[in-house]
């Protein structure tokens, strides 16, 4: 099919043909990072600029190694040793990039709908790494790449998201997905960190992680995030990770072949006990590989064919 | 020399303050209004300019009491000559004029300065509102007397609100001595706290920090406590959720001293002009949901909303054009207030009597001004409206110097096409 989308700046505007196109070619490009010279020339000459107003390891490194293996220049900005720090605006910034004629710009955000604004003002394709609680498209599609690989569909499986689902972009985007796709998604996670409203994206809300992980395919596990103690979310880490932390013992009543999943960086002991994320049904660092893929995927349906 | 004597002929004259509503003649001598008159009777003055108010309504100067004029201290928004003309062109021939500039007019040589400003202008009277609170901090009280004795109609921390109830109950009674009222931005801070808009669906998709009704409710409830306790006359300003029109009926049933406003954008959108991040639709409140925005077209219909003001709150590109959440609060409402209430009479959901009430004799009463209506002998503060004429927002060609309008573009139908304050047209459509 034809991939005719200009940028990717969530899940909610992406369709499910698009997504299958985007899943199959992540699966298709997987091959080239098992070759002993993992690279390929088909975006030689393109220039992809990588824009983090965030800290990020795991995402930012994905995106230049996904760029790097297919042989488009990349350039790389953080926050810090940039403009930005001396108060250049948004706008003023991605005029200043565009007018460097890049093809593509991967920004990440703390602000919801920053990607969307850039979009608006530049002709490079955006791709979304993150923006504030609003989306992470790449990291839904990675995952939906990693459930699709391991259990041959998404339709039809019982999904639990377990934690801080009112402020995770990475939660946003996988009900998002996984409901579009045809999967069933749970939520659970202390009644604070549950947003209002989520039950109209099509998600059930349990309270009890034994709950949400009864009968589940894939339980995915989301970072906890400390400074939101002090807004009174969550009265102690010991009290989240007894009440809400996802044990071997919680997780009694999953299927057999359950797949256990988190975005990192996790936090050992609170959200997830150590053994959970090491045991024999953890994908987590498939997660990370698939990564790549799926950046390799949306780099070549961008940039490929123009 | 400028003509001193009009006859508006031919007009629908609406006064609530006096219960006229027909065809009339108002004659118009040395800036006050000389008489009103049936066509019939045909006044003879040779001497006066007519104006032809055939086929359009007169009503008294429209009273914005909710306006922020940015001036001292924000002069590239707005100044009080760019926000004077705006009001002309929206209708109003008074405004009040929010006390958080630069600095806080907490003080008489602030209120001076603005009242100096406004005579500069020439166009719309300008009541300024004081400072509840000294620098607006929420620390102690400002001098009230000095600020009365200066020309303030009234004292408001607008934009911050009063987080202490010992300061709010203090500044109630205070302000009762001096027969100031005391308009209430209500809002619990912590609450609200890092929230850009309504909390709910919207949000929750948007991704944004969301702001729940009770952050709202929860200090109207407080207030209309304060209220009962001190019998001081409290006036609760841009109301904007469903709970707090409950708290306010049920307070005003109890017979408790107390009034309230909506603005425009509460009545005529919901959180979905959020959707693409459209940061002209961010405002504090913020917008709510559809069973607000009904409950709030109720409540105005009902009385339990008495004031219609805009709110007009001017920021530039510079606080604007940023990312959502990075953006200021508010927009600016003058030159639409007046065609997007009509469209309340236009939908049927309002009596244009009672509309011309909301927007000019009850803001009158409550900051007790001294002439309210088109009674003879009254300063000729009126507006004529052309309840017929279609047209499209326009934001480039209002009189205010900023442009944050989510309305931009919209087809609205009835305008003003004539302000007269004190017998001197300050604005006349067919002189633009």
């Amino acid at each position: 099919m034809k991939f005719a989308k200009k940028d990717i700046l969530d899940v909610e505007s992406l369709s499910v043909e698009e997504i299958q196109t985007i899943l199959d070619t992540a699966e298709t490009l997987k091959e080239i990072s098992t070759r002993p010279i993992k690279k390929v020339p088909t975006l030689r000459g393109k220039t992809v600029i990588h824009f983090f107003y965030e800290p990020s390891t795991r995402t930012r490194t994905s995106f230049e190694v996904a760029a790097k293996r297919l042989s488009a220049d990349t350039v790389s900005i953080s926050a810090s040793t940039s403009s930005i720090a001396k108060g250049e605006t948004l706008v003023d910034t991605a005029r200043n990039l565009e007018a460097m004629n890049p093809d593509a710009i991967v920004l990440r955000h703390p602000a919801a709908g920053a990607p969307h604004m850039l979009a608006r003002l530049i002709q490079a394709s955006v791709i979304n790494a993150g923006d504030g609680m609003h989306a992470h498209p790449t990291q839904a599609l990675l995952d939906m790449m990693t459930v699709r690989e391991k259990k041959g569909r998404l339709a039809g499986l019982r999904i639990a998201l377990i934690g801080d689902i009112a402020h995770s972009r990475v939660a946003r985007s996988n009900i998002v997905g996984f409901i579009k796709m045809g999967a069933k998604v749970i939520l659970a996670g202390p009644p604070t960190m549950i947003p209002m409203g989520i039950d109209a994206l099509g998600g059930l809300v349990r309270y009890h992680v034994q709950e949400a992980t009864r009968d589940a395919d894939v339980v995915m596990v989301l970072r906890i995030q400390k400074e939101r103690q002090e807004a009174f979310l969550f009265p102690s880490e010991r009290e989240y990770a007894q009440c809400y932390g996802l044990t071997e013992e919680k997780l009694a009543g999953a299927k057999e072949d359950v797949l256990i999943m988190h975005p990192g960086p996790i936090n050992r002991g609170i959200e997830i006990a150590p053994e959970v994320a090491d045991g024999p049904y953890s994908v987590i660092l498939e997660q990370v590989a698939n990564g790549v893929a799926v950046r390799m995927a949306l780099l070549y349906l961008l940039l490929g064919g123009r | 020399m400028e003509i001193s004597r009009y006859l508006i002929k031919g007009g629908r004259v609406i006064d609530p303050e006096t219960g006229v509503d027909g065809l009339f003649d108002i004659l118009i001598e040395d800036g006050k209004i000389a008489s009103i008159e049936n066509p019939q009777s045909a006044i003879q003055n040779p001497k006066s300019k007519i104006i032809d108010a055939t086929g359009k309504l007169v009503t008294p100067g429209l009273i914005d009491m909710h306006t922020h004029l940015r001036e001292p201290g924000h002069e590239y928004k707005e100044t009080i000559e760019t926000g004077c003309l705006a009001a002309a062109h929206g209708g109003f021939a008074t405004i009040c004029c929010m006390a958080n500039t630069d600095p806080v007019n907490d003080n008489q040589s602030v209120t001076d300065y603005i009242l100096k400003k406004a005579r500069m202008a020439e166009t719309v009277r300008v009541y300024p509102v004081g400072a509840i609170s000294r620098g607006l901090r929420g620390e102690n009280l400002a001098d009230y007397g000095e600020l009365k004795a200066a020309g303030v109609v009234a004292v408001s921390d607008d934009g911050n609100p009063v987080m202490n109830a010992q300061l709010m109950r203090r500044a109630l009674e205070y302000a009762k001595g001096f027969g100031l009222l005391v308009i209430a931005h209500c809002e619990d801070r912590n609450l609200t706290a890092n929230g850009v808009m309504n909390e709910g669906i919207t949000a929750t998709r948007l991704g944004l920090p969301g702001i729940p009704n009770a952050g709202e409710t929860v200090m109207v409830a407080r207030d209309i406590a304060l209220c009962e306790l001190t019998r001081a006359s409290l006036h609760i300003a841009h109301v904007s959720a469903e709970g707090s029109v409950r708290l306010i009926r049920e307070a005003k049933a109890r017979g408790l001293p107390l009034t309230a406003e909506t603005a425009p954008h509460y009545f005529s959108l919901t959180e979905e002009a959020v959707i693409n991040y459209d940061t002209n639709a961010r405002v504090h409140p913020p917008l709510r949901t559809a069973k607000d925005r009904d409950a709030i077209r109720l409540a105005l219909a009902d009385g339990t909303i008495d004031v219609i003001a805009s709110d007009h709150a001017p920021h530039s590109s510079i606080e604007k054009d940023l990312e959502f959440e990075q953006a200021a609060n508010g927009m600016i409402g003058l030159e639409t207030s007046l065609p997007l209430s009509l469209q309340l009479v236009e939908m049927g959901l309002m009596k244009l009597n009672d509309l011309v009430a909301r927007m000019s004799i009850n803001p009158a009463r409550i900051l007790n001004l001294a002439h309210i209506g088109l009674k003879p002998g009254n300063p000729a503060d009126l507006t004529i409206i052309d309840l017929k004429k279609r047209f499209t927002v326009d934001a480039n060609a209002f009189q205010s110097k900023s442009r944050n309008t989510p309305f931009n573009g919209r087809e609205l139908k009835g305008r003003a096409v004539l302000t007269m304050v004190g017998g001197k047209i300050v604005f006349d459509e067919a002189r633009e």
